[in-house]
């Protein structure tokens, strides 16, 4: 059996973290955009009310004025909806905070079918994508609760923009605080021979649920937890897939641009084996409830299953 | 329709409201409330819309820019039997084409674009209004705003487009509620002094009460007979209005009543 260490929303380990980090560092301030409670900023603006501002609902005044509280020396923190933290101000994180290399990090929650019942317009599909194509972001998707308070504290030892991905639905901890995470290194989670499965995020327990099934077939599965999206650790993931000889990739995200496609950059060039990528099949969202949707939108551990199945005949 | 069946067509819209978010277990009361009297005079009394025909070329236009209020226009369609009343339940199910917020793609008759994502709708609404003007038709656009949605840049660069191009095709509302998600607008990011904002981009403005039926009817027909300018309804409401529980409580922005609290809010309504 996976261990799970419990479950709790990725989003408080982004208000834990940013507590933590805020009571270390003075230079910590937060930004939020009329959605501070649900982003789990609440945590940190009730203790240090005076590095806190809302600026409403303004996502790209928010950019904007993130961007100016760096060039002031400060190391803010801004964060809402991934919708409306990574698309609305997309120019201004592009222009003014990557292409000044500002010290400003972006925490984009409610991300994935798993915002469930508000719909596609409050499910965030592609900041994987839109994220990493930008000179000097670093782009991590922390896979629990635990992993994304590690990440947020992480992300201040960088100077330089920083986009944390993480979600609103309650989520397995697979995680401890002894677990090692660095960014920029994946971690191999399984060992295994016959195919590596590379996830991200919420499909990392799926990722692991899917190779116990795997195990009981035979098959062993290797699977890696690739947080840190960019800079990707191209070792781990090439020496993986030589090893194995076949990948499977798993995203909560268009499969269009985001992890799979960063996955399949570094196999191209270092590794070139068959892929198949598990991830939204270039559609919209959708209202449901959490777990339906994510077997509407075959994102489940059953689907990564089937496609490890295909990428083996393809071996 | 007269005052007291406005009134009665209200009060069903509200019941609406409770019955189909406490079904869905999410979604957003404060907002549909405030917004009840305002749209079921626009679409009883005021708009160009054929039920049975919500594509007419010669049809007025409604956007909800507002997009999370969505329950309160999909019961006024109901209402106008564009949707029948039992699909109410199925908001925010699996393959509704009642989805969290409007959804185009869904094609539910009335509605004319996708929405829910703040700031968007009046610029659209210059579209559709310009696109008219341009094709010399007499068609009319509303478009429907929160007041915390002003706080939105994109709102402004639409509201200096709308007053430079002379729109008096185009009206919009904003149901002033004075709540957003984190508080009162004026804590949070004030927006005052709206009606002066607007007026120096080239409105022409109006300020109601947004629950009173005289009011609103008298601030659409202003609207109608201003000529070379957009007009902006700034209409006073309470979010939550006519569940006491609710009123100008900022918890119920985005939280559904319990059953008990349904029906303890049902009950009320009836008195
Ligand atoms: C661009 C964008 N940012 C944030 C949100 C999340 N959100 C939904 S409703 C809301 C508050 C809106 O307040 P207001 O416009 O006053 O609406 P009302 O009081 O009528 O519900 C926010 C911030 C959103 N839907 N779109
Ligand atoms: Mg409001």
């Amino acid at each position: 059996m996976v261990e799970v260490l419990g479950k709790k929303a990725t989003r408080f380990g982004f208000g834990e973290g940013l507590l933590e980090l805020g009571k270390k560092n003075p230079k910590v301030f937060a930004l939020g955009a009329d959605t501070a409670a649900s982003v789990a900023l609440n945590i940190f603006a009730e203790a240090f009310p005076e590095r806190f501002v809302n600026v409403g609902v303004a996502e790209q005044n928010m950019m904007g004025v993130a961007a100016g509280l760096a060039v002031a020396g400060w190391i803010p923190y801004a964060a809402t909806y991934g919708v409306f933290a990574a698309g609305r101000p997309w120019e201004q994180i592009r222009t003014t905070i990557c292409y000044s290399n500002l010290n400003v990090k972006i925490g984009g929650s409610h991300s994935g079918v798993m915002v469930g019942p508000d719909g596609a317009t409050h499910q965030a599909l592609e900041e994987i994508a839109i994220m990493r194509c930008l000179p000097n972001m670093t782009v991590i998707v922390p896979c629990d609760m635990v992993e994304t308070k590690k990440a947020t504290m992480e992300a201040s030892r960088i100077d330089g923009p920083v986009y944390i991905r993480y979600g609103r639905e309650s989520v397995p901890i697979i995680t401890s605080e002894k677990t090692p995470f660095k960014i920029g290194r994946a971690e191999v989670l399984t060992e295994g021979k016959d195919v590596a499965i590379m996830a991200c995020g919420t499909m990392v327990y799926e990722a692991l649920v899917a190779a116990e099934a795997l195990e009981s077939k035979g098959i062993g599965a290797r699977v890696v937890n690739v947080h840190t999206i960019k800079p990707i650790d191209e070792k781990t993931i090439a020496d993986a897939a030589r090893e194995c000889g076949a990948v499977v990739t798993a995203e909560e995200h268009q499969i269009h641009g985001g992890f799979g496609s960063a996955v399949a950059e570094v196999l191209v060039k270092n590794a070139p084996v068959p892929v198949e990528m598990v991830g939204i099949m270039d559609v919209f969202g959708e209202s449901g409830n959490p777990a339906d949707l994510m077997k509407h939108f075959k994102l489940k551990d059953t689907d990564i299953v089937r496609a490890v199945e295909k990428v083996l005949k393809r071996k | 329709m007269e005052v007291e069946q406005l009134k009665a067509v209200s009060k069903n819209v509200r019941k609406d409201i409770l019955t189909m978010l406490t079904e869905a277990g999410s979604g957003h009361p404060g907002g549909s409330l405030s917004a009840v009297e305002l749209l079921v005079e626009l679409y009883f009394n005021q708009m160009k819309f054929n039920p049975d025909n919500t594509t007419d070329p010669g049809r007025d236009y409604f956007i909800l820019s507002k997009g999370h209020a969505c329950p309160v226009l999909y019961s006024v369609l109901s209402q106008l039997k564009c949707v029948d009343n039992k699909e109410l339940c199925t908001l925010r199910k699996p393959g509704s084409r009642l989805q969290g917020h409007p959804a185009k793609d869904k094609n539910l008759p009335g509605i004319e674009v996708s929405t829910g994502s703040l700031g968007y709708g009046l610029s659209i609404g210059v579209g559709v209004a310009l696109g008219i003007k341009s094709r010399q038709g007499a068609n009319r656009v509303y478009v429907m705003m929160g007041d915390g949605e002003q706080q939105e840049g994109s709102i402004w660069e639409a509201a200096m487009s709308a007053g430079h191009l002379k729109l008096d095709n185009l009206c919009a509302i904003v149901d002033y509620n004075n709540l957003q998600i984190d508080g009162k607008i004026s804590d949070v990011m004030g927006v005052e002094p709206l009606a002066d904002k607007y007026r120096a981009f080239g409105w022409h403005t109006v300020e109601i009460d947004g629950h009173d039926f005289k009011q609103i009817s008298k601030a659409y027909a202003e609207a109608k007979s201003t000529k070379s300018r957009p007009t902006m309804i700034l209409a006073r409401t309470i979010k939550g209005k006519g569940v006491s529980f609710m009123e100008n409580n900022v918890d119920w922005h985005g939280k559904v009543p319990s059953k008990e609290q349904r029906d303890m809010a049902l009950k009320e309504l009836e008195k």
